[in-house]
Formats: C-alpha cells, sequence, structure tokens
C-alpha cells in the first residue's frame, strides 16, 4: 500500500533529505587517495549524531555500518573496511538518517582524484539519467514513465542497468511501496500521485548486468568486474510537481 | 539503500497442490510452493505438471512464490 504524506511530513522528510546531503558532503570532502573506508564511516556516523539523528542504515536488517561504501566493482551495500583508496578509483556512498519519526536516504558515487574517461562518462551518465528521470516524477504519469526514461539513457550509452535493486518509496519506513525499477516501459506501475515520496536511483554497470552477491550476504558487485555507479535522490510530489527534496549542492559547490 | 527487487525465476511444476497451490521446482534445483495469480485464474489458465512457468519470489521468503506466466 502506498502511504501517501501529507506537507508537514513532506517537510520533516526534507529535513532528512537534507542532512543526508550534507553529510554525503562532509564525507566528499575527506575523499583522498590514502584514507580507508572505515574511516569515512566513522566522520559520517559522528555527523549524523552531531545533528540529533540516527544512522538509518545501521542495524537495518543487520547492515553493521552507517554507510553503503561501494568501491569500484562493488554496486551497492559494500561495508567500510580497511581498504585504503587510491588514485582512479570510484567509491559510492549511500547514507541514510532516522530524524522525527522518519527516514532520509541518498547517494553519490564520488570520483578519487584523477579518473579515466571511461569512468567519467559512467558517472556522467548515470546522473543524467536519474535527472531524466526525474522530470518524468509529474502526476498524470505512471512509475513505468520514469523507469524507461532512466532505461533508455543509460542503454543508448552502451551501459546497463542492474535489475536485482530498485528504488522506492520512503517515510516512517526505509523501504515503502512503490518499487522503483530503472528498467521498464512507458505507462506500466502505479500511478503517480501527490503526496508521494520516492527515492530514484539508478545504478549503472558500466559492463554487463549480471551480478555477484558476495557470501556476507549484503555486497553486491558486478560479475565481470567492471565499474558501477549509483546515484540517487528523494523526490516528492507536490502539486502535481516533483520537488526534490536531496541535492548534491553541497558536494558540487563545496559549500556547507 | 537499494531495495532489493522481488526476484523472478523459471521452473517446472512437480506436483498440482489443492487450492491452486503448485510444488514447483526451480532451475537451480530448489523445490518452492507456489500459488498461481489471481489474474492467472481470472482467465482460467490451466497449469498442469510438467509445465513450465515463470515465478516470483521476494527475497525475505524463499519457499513460496508466486506464478506469473505458464510458457507454452
Amino acid at each position: 500500500m502506498i502511504r501517501l504524506k501529507t506537507e508537514e511530513e513532506i517537510e520533516i522528510l526534507r529535513e532528512n533529505a537534507l542532512l543526508v546531503s550534507k553529510t554525503l558532503a562532509q564525507v566528499g570532502r575527506h575523499i583522498v587517495p590514502g584514507i580507508t573506508t572505515l574511516e569515512l564511516n566513522k566522520i559520517a556516523e559522528t555527523y549524523i549524531r552531531d545533528n540529533g539523528a540516527e544512522p538509518a542504515f545501521l542495524g537495518y536488517g543487520g547492515f553493521p555500518f552507517t554507510l553503503c561504501i561501494s568501491v569500484n566493482d562493488v554496486i551497492v551495500h559494500g561495508f567500510a573496511s580497511e581498504y585504503r583508496l587510491s588514485e582512479g578509483d570510484i567509491i559510492s556512498v549511500d547514507c541514510g538518517t532516522f530524524y522525527k519519526g522518519y527516514y532520509g536516504d541518498s547517494a553519490y558515487t564520488f570520483p578519487v582524484g584523477n579518473i579515466t574517461d571511461e569512468n567519467k562518462k559512467l558517472l556522467k551518465v548515470t546522473k543524467e539519467s536519474l535527472y531524466l528521470g526525474i522530470e518524468r516524477a509529474v502526476t498524470g504519469n505512471r512509475i513505468g514513465d520514469i523507469s524507461y526514461a532512466v532505461q533508455q539513457h543509460v542503454e543508448k550509452n552502451g551501459f546497463s542497468v542492474v535489475r536485482e535493486m530498485v528504488g522506492h518509496g520512503i517515510g516512517k519506513k526505509l523501504h515503502e511501496s512503490p518499487e522503483v525499477p530503472n528498467y521498464g516501459s512507458r505507462g506500466q506501475g502505479k500511478l503517480i500521485q501527490n503526496g508521494m515520496v520516492i527515492c530514484i536511483e539508478p545504478i549503472v554497470n558500466a559492463g554487463s548486468r549480471a551480478v555477484h552477491l558476495h557470501d556476507d550476504g549484503w555486497t553486491l558487485s558486478t560479475a565481470d568486474k567492471k565499474n558501477s555507479a549509483h546515484f540517487e535522490l528523494m523526490v516528492a510530489i507536490v502539486n502535481g510537481k516533483q520537488k526534490v527534496l536531496s541535492t548534491f549542492e553541497y558536494i558540487e559547490n563545496n559549500n556547507i | 539503500m537499494a531495495k532489493q527487487a522481488a526476484i523472478e525465476k523459471e521452473g517446472t511444476i512437480i506436483e498440482a497442490l489443492s487450492n491452486a497451490m503448485f510444488r514447483v521446482e526451480l532451475d537451480n534445483g530448489h523445490v518452492i510452493i507456489a500459488h498461481i495469480s489471481g489474474k492467472m485464474r481470472m482467465h482460467y489458465i490451466r497449469i498442469l505438471p510438467g509445465d513450465r512457468v515463470r515465478v516470483e519470489m521476494s527475497p525475505y521468503d524463499l519457499t513460496k512464490g508466486r506464478i506469473s506466466f505458464r510458457y507454452k
């Protein structure tokens, strides 16, 4: 069942979304070659708690960290570890907060130092597909319209969409109905209505879309060991239009 | 954090049970119990042991599924 949110609820979700965006920017400023992913996890946890919120992923379904840190061929849900970032890596950081009874959830893929042109293109296409998807998130459209826009843009550029993981509604629970897949056809799926809050998150592989789940039950990596990128924003539907709750501005303009 | 999507698998019916439920052997060898979707019931899609079917499963309960398509 889809629970539609009132204006007040969307305001709280927005506070969550902004906190997540700021946390991602904090983490982003520390991403340099040589830092371990455990240190990044610590920075995020401290920052979230300092702002009076709780890390949402810690303990969610048994997940042991504040951040999902997925380096290079890891797609999503990677664990923080003693791994030291090195020049040329791409690192996807997915962060969630729990504040005033609601959740926030966003993700960004950072380049570490200088990266290859292919990686640059992967990040660019994934982010563009996210914005194309958001463009379709207006009343009268269906979830499938979002999915279609994302899939078309990704596949036109020769990359592939991961099907095992999908976007989701968000609110009092981290994962709510509806599911927002990154593949699909126009006019399919649930109707988009005012008051919906969804996380749109294209997850894109440079090579094939086949995935490999590690023995820890969480870490998902590409089967062909090629890189994968992941961007996620929270979007509310207000007065028939999309209102993007979280923002990448803190990260990209480096102001906080 | 990305949500785990419902898993789609293919399998073969090995036994018809009561209440439109079936025992299905998936291609990976697992045997699960699956019911047929309401839409398939509405359209009287008949399923017999030996038929190939597509099954939807949730990652949370890997012993049950929902038959969404019968291949001809």
